[in-house]
Order: structure tokens, then C-alpha cells, then sequence
């Protein structure tokens, strides 16, 4: 591939994901392979008092049932905090919770002895309301306390008044991921008490220092390839099965393969946080804020997973991409018995989104204000300080972007009321209206709504977390072609970063064979596929190697053939500043082979201060609006989305095809959310965990979305660019969530919207 | 299977045609994600009639003619379903795109030139949690037009 940095080339692992032969982790298979089971727990709050492996060690075909006591390590684990049990031990903190693996020769076999480890509970109240976790009277559901994170943010003059002031309190539901591929991967001993991990994963080493320590064996005895990856969306972050098959292998000393159904995926991964979220916005009668004030209290579930990043973000962002010298935030994360809540993405910021943009609609109406013109007075810009003091640095094109949403033309409007009824009526397109084909309206009742939302958030890890890459680059001659080959721990998880990856080298070598090769634990770690970024991060880590590679390159080339000073590479030559071939790559490397591995750190960024939310506590900031059209049937609460409208700036894009697919892919998530998409939580027992009855937007769902793409560059960042993945699933729900008050005149506090929020029943 | 016969030896009862297909035909270009005919990632020709192979129990298939989406490209040339798929940027994590191409062909093959809502309404049944679906439709018309006899 001779593609380069702006081009679209066709995606390197599309072919075998056409053909159907791409092997994705459930895919894999081994010779003697065994298949693994995993008993979970039936309460959300329980202690065990016995677990009887008997009769499903008895099954024939069985050859391994193991509990906590079989765990040579580390018993518990964790990103943030270590406080999850690889198997529980004493208690069950949450519905579905792992407490016994089996492996037997046959799936079947291994499902039924399973239900045949007899575990005695003793069933405890489960604690399932946040606001309960803050107080005295309920259990301590961890050694610690319930609260796993409290933030405190305090900006400017804690006292300031304001002309115009609204109150609003807001409420989230808990997404899913859904990624279509279920957990799953194949863990293969070896004859020295290693083990060989295959596994669909965002970050491939810190599941290898998770499960050295889990497995107690040296990292280098703990080998991971990433496997084919179907989707992440933050849910692959935790480990899931990743222990427990290569406990499992390791026992019987033969290939151990899991693969989780969709009802066990519900219970295999961390949701994002619901969320209740009580605003005051401040403003002078000329529209510039104040103040603001928020309240945010997210349901971290059991276990805090990365709950205590997602509270930063939540608070850091909390009053969005807007100017506002005053700001009082208090945000916590807690500890309940409800399923486990973490990374997904938009992490923390689409949950504040929903309330920073509700009210300023509230604040324009109360002001009597156009709600965008509101907006782009408190736009924020470069220059702009933070709610926690930070400058923000590089293009904050806040304003345009608003500017941009709202010059787009719209769709063709609703048909008058009624003219698809009575005698002459037009032809109706109920694939048009809200309840499609159900024939629920031919137009009657339907009125459409206009709203529009910006957000923004970080891009890469933030309050000092360590965030580099490594990537190692080769040169050399195959065939009489000069070929480079990247090698990175980056897992690709379906954006394209293989493709982007090759594009890179491509650009910085002026080669045209580049391979990427399969990430795994062999080079150093690239960090996680998550915080938007892995270009960035990892693609300045291929662009340093490469950088490295080809000033040796140059080096040689001056000592073989003389000095040409503006030499480069480029058509798999070197070629002088006149643009003349001074020689081919194949000819000046010969033998030889180049290889430079190189590590990149973007800046350090700093831990917010304790008392004050004070600091320059992030790398780079990415910003998206929306503007969303929806018509709703007020007679029945149904909603159709119209059409999306969003411009993004995306620094620059390194595969404009790819930029695409994340804008779309990311405003169908928040589309999701918004109006579909909530894991039903009763009593601290999901519900609805299948695609049956938790509803993902389909083809009829989701618009089509006009996309202004914006390349306004970065001081910083390799080529300028910045992180596109989570921007569009951060402001296209709130926007759909502001066209349906918009349409009903509905305050609308909760998201997904319901039939019943639209309609009194 | 995908034109020749096939025996599959030791399977459960309780098999689904999906299961055969990825655990005893070496097939595993059908995907199992919800396993319950919502997603469609399983897509299969059954009899010429599109199936989730999830929902087919394995002794339904026996003597019945079956097409995967392994046998869509002849003599390693991609269908020009699957190059469409490509070209348009219709593929992220690429786990629903096995389900959607069979789903396309069977579309293109009954409405050579569909309309756009023709199309939502024939993939209805294909969920993507990557792409939100509009490089799929672009995919889509694009094969219809390299298709045009």
C-alpha cells in the first residue's frame, strides 16, 4: 500500500472481513482444545458460604472446575483499583458475578456442569440506589466505603449572583457497548508454566500485567496477540474472560477457548455510568454566564473499574465548551450492587452533555435568547481557561462549529396535517413517520422539532497517567523492493488504525510495501484503544521510528554516494531536493536492515488538586456540535430521527474515509442512547440482556448525517491531528433529546427518551 | 455447502446450523453475536432463501442446500458485493459484515436496482454497531451499479 497521510486507501484486514475468513477471537480453534464455562452468581449481593464441586467434576468430559482457591496470584484486580475478584471469594457484589470455571471437552458439557457447582448463599439486601451509597446507613459494600471517587471543583468567586438563573436535574440511563463480537479468546500452555493468550482486547499489556500477577508468573511467561476484535466501544478495557481461560489452560495443560453468549457479554463487561446530574446556570440578561453550579453523582456498580477517571471527566467537562468564570462542582462515583459501570465511549462527557445543553436551552428561553446565539456568546475559544484553570491551547473552534450547523439546509418539511387522510390524500411513506410501518399515524399528531448541542472533551489520558506508544519500524529489502514493517501492541478494534498505521510509514518513508503486524506482547506497549488516542499516541510512535529509520537511511546514503543536503525519501528511493533519484532503496540497502524502535510521550499532564479541581490536568481537546431533526408523534411518544447535522474539527485528517465512519458510527451511539438504548436494572438484576429487548438503533433507525469535517490543526500533535472517535457520540444525543422538546415543549430531563416522558399516561 | 456436498460427523442434537457451519465445516465467516435472529451477523442462503443460521436447527439443513459467505467470491475474486463493501468504507470492525453481504446479494439478486428506503428496509434485520449504517447504503448502491446487467 503506497497510501499516505490524507488519502482513504481500502482498509488492509478488509479483504479477509469481506470474504468472512478474518479470525476474530471466537473464531479460533487448537488442537485438544477445551471449552470453558463460567458459573456466576445469581444475586447481586450474597455471601458464600460453601461451593460444592462435586457433581460437576463427576460429568464426564469434564476436566477442571476451579474456584477462588485455584487462583496462585493475585485474587483481585482491577485498573484503578484492585478490588475485583478474579473469582469471589466470601461475597457477591453483583448480579452475574464469576464464582467457579469449568473446562470440558465439549461447550455443552461445559455449560452443564456449570449448573451443576453447587454454591450455598446466604442472600443479603442489595444496596442499588447511589443516592443511599452517600449516607451512614448503608452497607460497605468495600473496605474503603462506597464513595470511590469524590471530586470537588471550585473556580473563580464561590459567591457570584447572576441576573438570570435555571435550575434543572437531569438523569442517565446505563448503555451498553454492544460491540457485535462477543468476549472471548483461546489460551494455549506451554511446556515451561507459560501461557500463549489470544484474545480480543483494547490494551494487550496491561491485560498481560493484570494476568502476571493474577497467574503469579513472570510477564515474559504471559504472551497476548491480539485476535480479531469485533467492536470495543470501552468494553473490552476489563479483563472478562481473559483470567479465567488461562487459569483454566494452565490447570489441564491443554488450549482453553471461552466465548461469552450475548446474555453472559450483558454481565462480561462494564456499562457506562447512569448518571443523576442537579445544575444552576447563572447568567447576565446579556447572555454571558456566571456561574455554574452542578451536582454529579454517577453508579459506579460493584466494582470501580475506571469509574474514578470517568468522575474526573464528568466534573472536569461538566460545564462544556463554554466560557464560565465561576464554577461549583461536586461530582461522586459510588459503590452499589448494581452491574459494574466503566469506559464507554464519550466517557463522563456524554453524561454531562445531556445537562450542560439542557440548560442552556433553558437559559435561552429563560433569556428569551436564540439557543445558538447563546451558545456562541459563551463559546469557548483559544485562550479560553477550563472550570479548572487550564488554557486551553490549539484551535477551540466552539463558535464555527455552531456557525457551521446552522447555515447547513434542512430536510424538506413535514407534509401538512392530515395529508394522508380522507378522500384525495396523497400517498403516505410510513417509512417516513414516527412508527414506521406499524401505521401508527399518516401525519396526524406529528410535529417536528429542531435542536442543536456542542461538546467537547479530552483526547488521551489525562492527571498525570503515564501516555506513550511504542512502535518498532523495519527496513528492508524483499525481492528487490524495499518494505517496511511496523510492529505495535495497538489493538485494532475496528477503526482502521492498521490502515492509518501503514498510511503513516508510508508518508515518512516514501515506501509502497508497508506491513503492519499482528499486535501483540512481543514489542512495547502502545496504551489502550480508548480516550480517542491511538493515532495520535501510537501514530506518533510509528512517525518517531520511522523518522528514526529514515535518518539513517539518509546517513547511509550520504557516506555511500555523497552529501545532497535536502535529500528525502519518497517512491522508494532516495530522490535530491530537485527531485532526482539519487538511488534506490533496493540498491543503497542491499542486505543491510534498519530497525529503530521509538517511544512517544505526548506532554505530561497533571492530577487535579484535591481541594480546588485546579490543574493542567489534560492533553488535548476535541470539540463537536450537532444539530438534530426530529418529528414525534405527541399522541403516542414516538419519535423518528429526521436527520443529523454535525461539524467537527478534526486537527487533520489522516484517513477522511475513516473520520467519516467515526462521526457516523459515534452519532448513531448517541442516537442510541438518546431515544433506544438503556440496560433495564431492577432490584440490582438486568433485565433485558439480549438484542431483543435491549434495542440498538438499526438501518430504519438512524438518519442519514450531513458532516462538515473541519481540519484546523494542532501546535502539538503529530500532523496536527486530533483525537474524532468520541466527539460524535457526546453532543448528537442531546441535540436529538433539545428537537424533541423542541417539538413537544417538554422539559425532557432523561435520557433514553420513553414514550411515557412524551406522552401522559 | 456453497455447492458440494458435505457430512458433518458427531453433532449434538441440540446444534444450531450456525454451530455446524463455525465448529464442524470450518466455516466461521457467520458470526455469532446475539444468537437469536436479531443481529443477523449469521446470515446464511438456505435453499436460496436468507436465513439466520442461529435460528435453523443443524437436522433442519441436513440435504438442503446451503450458501455461506464464503462461497460468494469464486476463485479468490471478491463478489462485486464484497468489493462494494470495501470501496465505500462499509467495514470497521467488520464483525456484522459477513451477515450484511449476504444480505445485500440476497437484495440485489431480487431488486437489482433498489432505492434507498428499499434498502433500509432489506437490512433491517443486519445490525452494525460500528458504521451508522450510511457507508453500508453507499455500498450498496454501488454494487447495484457495478451489478447493472
Amino acid at each position: 500500500m503506497s497510501a499516505r497521510i490524507g488519502d482513504s486507501p481500502r482498509r488492509a484486514d478488509g479483504p479477509p472481513k469481506v470474504r468472512g475468513d478474518f479470525a476474530y477471537s471466537s473464531d479460533l480453534k487448537a488442537g485438544g482444545m477445551l471449552w470453558g464455562a463460567t458459573v456466576r452468581s445469581p444475586h447481586p449481593y450474597a455471601r458464600i458460604l460453601a461451593i460444592d464441586t462435586t457433581e460437576a467434576r463427576a460429568l464426564p468430559g469434564v476436566l477442571a472446575v476451579l474456584t477462588h482457591l485455584d487462583v496462585p496470584g493475585r485474587k483481585l484486580y482491577g485498573l484503578e483499583i484492585q478490588d475485583q475478584p478474579v473469582l469471589a471469594m466470601d461475597v457477591v457484589r453483583c448480579w452475574g458475578e464469576a464464582v467457579a470455571l469449568v473446562a470440558a471437552d465439549h461447550p455443552e458439557h461445559a455449560r452443564r456442569a456449570a449448573q451443576l457447582v453447587r454454591v450455598t448463599y446466604e442472600v443479603l439486601e442489595p444496596l442499588t440506589d447511589p443516592e443511599r451509597a452517600l449516607t451512614d446507613d448503608a452497607p460497605r459494600l468495600h473496605p474503603g466505603g462506597n464513595i470511590t471517587r469524590y471530586v470537588k471543583i471550585r473556580h473563580g468567586d464561590q459567591k457570584a449572583r447572576a441576573d438570570v438563573v435555571v435550575n434543572g436535574e437531569y438523569e442517565i440511563g446505563m448503555q451498553d457497548q454492544a460491540p457485535l463480537g462477543p468476549e472471548s479468546g483461546l489460551a494455549i500452555p506451554d511446556s515451561a508454566g507459560g501461557v500463549d493468550l489470544h484474545v480480543a482486547t483494547q490494551w494487550l499489556h496491561v491485560d498481560r500485567d493484570q494476568l502476571a500477577g493474577i497467574l503469579s508468573l513472570p510477564p515474559d511467561k504471559v504472551r497476548l496477540r491480539l485476535a480479531g476484535v469485533g467492536g470495543a466501544f470501552g468494553a473490552r478495557e476489563d479483563l472478562s474472560m481473559q483470567a479465567h481461560a488461562c487459569l483454566l489452560a494452565l490447570r489441564t495443560g491443554r488450549p482453553v477457548k471461552m466465548s461469552y453468549s450475548r446474555p453472559e457479554s450483558f454481565v462480561g463487561h462494564v456499562h457506562r455510568h447512569p448518571g443523576k446530574l442537579i445544575y444552576e446556570h447563572g447568567a447576565t440578561r446579556e447572555g454571558k454566564l456566571v456561574y455554574v453550579k452542578a451536582r454529579v453523582l454517577l453508579d459506579g456498580g460493584a466494582y470501580a473499574s475506571s469509574s474514578t477517571a470517568v468522575i474526573a471527566n464528568a466534573c472536569c467537562f461538566a460545564v462544556g465548551p463554554y466560557e464560565c468564570p465561576n464554577a461549583t462542582v461536586d461530582g461522586w462515583v459510588v459503590y452499589t450492587n448494581n452491574p459494574p459501570c466503566g469506559a464507554m465511549r464519550g466517557f463522563g462527557s456524554v453524561q454531562n452533555c445531556y445537562a450542560h445543553e439542557a440548560q442552556m436551552d433553558k437559559l435561552a428561553a429563560a433569556l428569551g435568547m436564540d439557543p445558538v446565539e447563546l451558545r456562541k456568546r459563551n463559546a469557548m475559544k483559544t485562550g479560553s481557561r477550563l472550570i479548572t484553570g487550564q488554557v486551553v491551547e490549539g484551535s477551540a473552534p466552539v463558535a464555527e462549529l455552531l456557525d457551521r450547523i446552522k447555515k447547513m439546509p434542512l430536510p424538506s418539511p413535514l407534509p401538512p396535517q392530515g395529508a394522508g387522510l380522507g378522500r384525495g390524500a396523497r400517498k403516505v411513506d410510513l417509512t417516513q413517520l414516527p412508527g414506521g410501518v406499524s401505521n401508527t399515524t399518516h401525519g396526524e399528531g406529528v410535529v417536528r422539532g429542531v435542536g442543536y448541542a456542542v461538546g467537547f472533551k479530552n483526547v488521551g489520558y489525562s492527571e498525570g497517567f503515564d501516555d506513550y506508544s511504542t512502535a518498532r519500524v523495519r527496513l528492508s529489502v524483499v525481492n528487490g523492493r524495499p518494505r517496511a514493517e511496523v510492529h505495535t501492541a495497538a489493538a485494532e478494534v475496528g477503526q482502521g488504525l492498521v490502515t492509518v498505521q501503514a498510511q503513516i510509514a508510508a508518508t515518512e518513508l516514501g515506501v509502497s510495501d508497508v506491513v503492519v503486524l499482528d499486535a501483540d506482547t512481543q514489542v512495547g506497549s502502545a496504551g489502550s484503544s480508548s480516550a480517542s488516542r491511538q493515532t495520535y499516541v501510537t501514530g506518533g510512535a510509528v512517525k518517531a521510528a520511522c523518522e528514526a529509520v529514515r535518518e539513517r537511511v539518509l546517513a547511509l546514503a550520504q557516506s555511500e554516494i555523497g552529501g545532497s543536503t535536502g535529500a528525502r525519501l519518497e517512491s522508494d528511493a532516495v530522490v535530491s531536493s530537485r527531485g532526482e533519484v539519487m538511488v534506490t532503496l533496493g540498491t543503497l540497502l542491499g542486505d543491510a536492515v534498519i530497525e529503530e524502535t521509538r517511544e512517544f510521550r505526548p506532554r505530561r499532564t497533571h492530577r487535579l488538586d484535591s481541594e480546588t479541581g485546579q490543574a493542567d490536568a489534560h492533553l488535548q481537546y476535541a470539540f463537536a456540535a450537532h444539530r438534530a431533526v426530529v418529528d414525534v408523534d405527541i399522541e403516542l411518544g414516538l419519535v423518528r430521527v429526521v436527520e443529523l447535522a454535525t461539524a467537527q474539527d478534526v486537527g487533520k485528517a489522516i484517513n477522511p474515509q475513516a473520520v467519516e465512519g467515526q462521526l457516523e458510527g459515534g452519532a448513531a451511539q448517541g442516537l442510541g442512547l438518546a431515544v433506544m438504548e438503556e440496560i433495564q436494572v431492577k432490584d440490582g438484576v438486568i433485565r433485558n440482556a439480549s438484542f431483543t429487548d435491549y434495542l440498538l438503533p438499526t438501518i430504519l433507525d438512524m438518519p442519514p448525517v450531513r458532516m462538515d469535517i473541519l481540519e484546523l490543526g494542532d501546535p502539538h500533535s503529530p500532523y496536527g491531528l486530533k483525537g474524532v472517535g468520541e466527539p460524535p457520540t457526546i453532543s448528537s444525543g442531546p441535540a436529538i433529546v433539545a428537537a424533541i422538546r423542541a417539538a413537544t415543549g417538554r422539559p425532557i430531563t432523561r435520557v433514553p427518551v420513553r414514550p411515557h416522558d412524551i406522552v401522559d399516561t | 455447502m456453497n455447492g458440494r456436498p458435505r457430512v458433518a460427523e458427531d453433532v449434538w442434537e441440540g446444534t444450531n446450523l450456525l454451530g455446524v457451519l463455525r465448529e464442524h465445516m470450518d466455516l466461521p465467516g457467520s458470526k455469532n453475536a446475539c444468537e437469536q435472529g436479531e443481529c443477523g451477523s449469521c446470515s446464511v442462503y438456505l435453499d436460496g432463501r436468507l436465513v439466520c443460521a442461529c435460528l435453523v436447527l443443524a437436522g433442519q439443513a441436513q440435504g438442503r442446500d446451503i450458501r455461506t459467505v464464503e462461497g460468494l467470491a469464486s476463485a479468490g475474486v471478491l463478489h462485486p458485493v464484497q468489493e462494494a463493501f470495501l470501496e465505500a468504507g462499509a467495514v470497521q470492525c467488520g464483525f456484522c459484515t459477513p451477515g450484511l453481504v449476504v444480505a445485500t446479494h440476497d437484495l440485489l439478486t431480487r431488486t437489482p436496482q433498489p432505492t434507498t428506503m428499499e434498502i433500509r428496509e432489506a437490512l433491517a434485520g443486519n445490525i452494525c454497531r460500528c458504521t451508522g449504517y450510511a457507508k453500508i447504503i453507499d455500498a450498496v448502491h454501488l454494487a447495484a451499479s457495478r451489478m447493472r446487467p
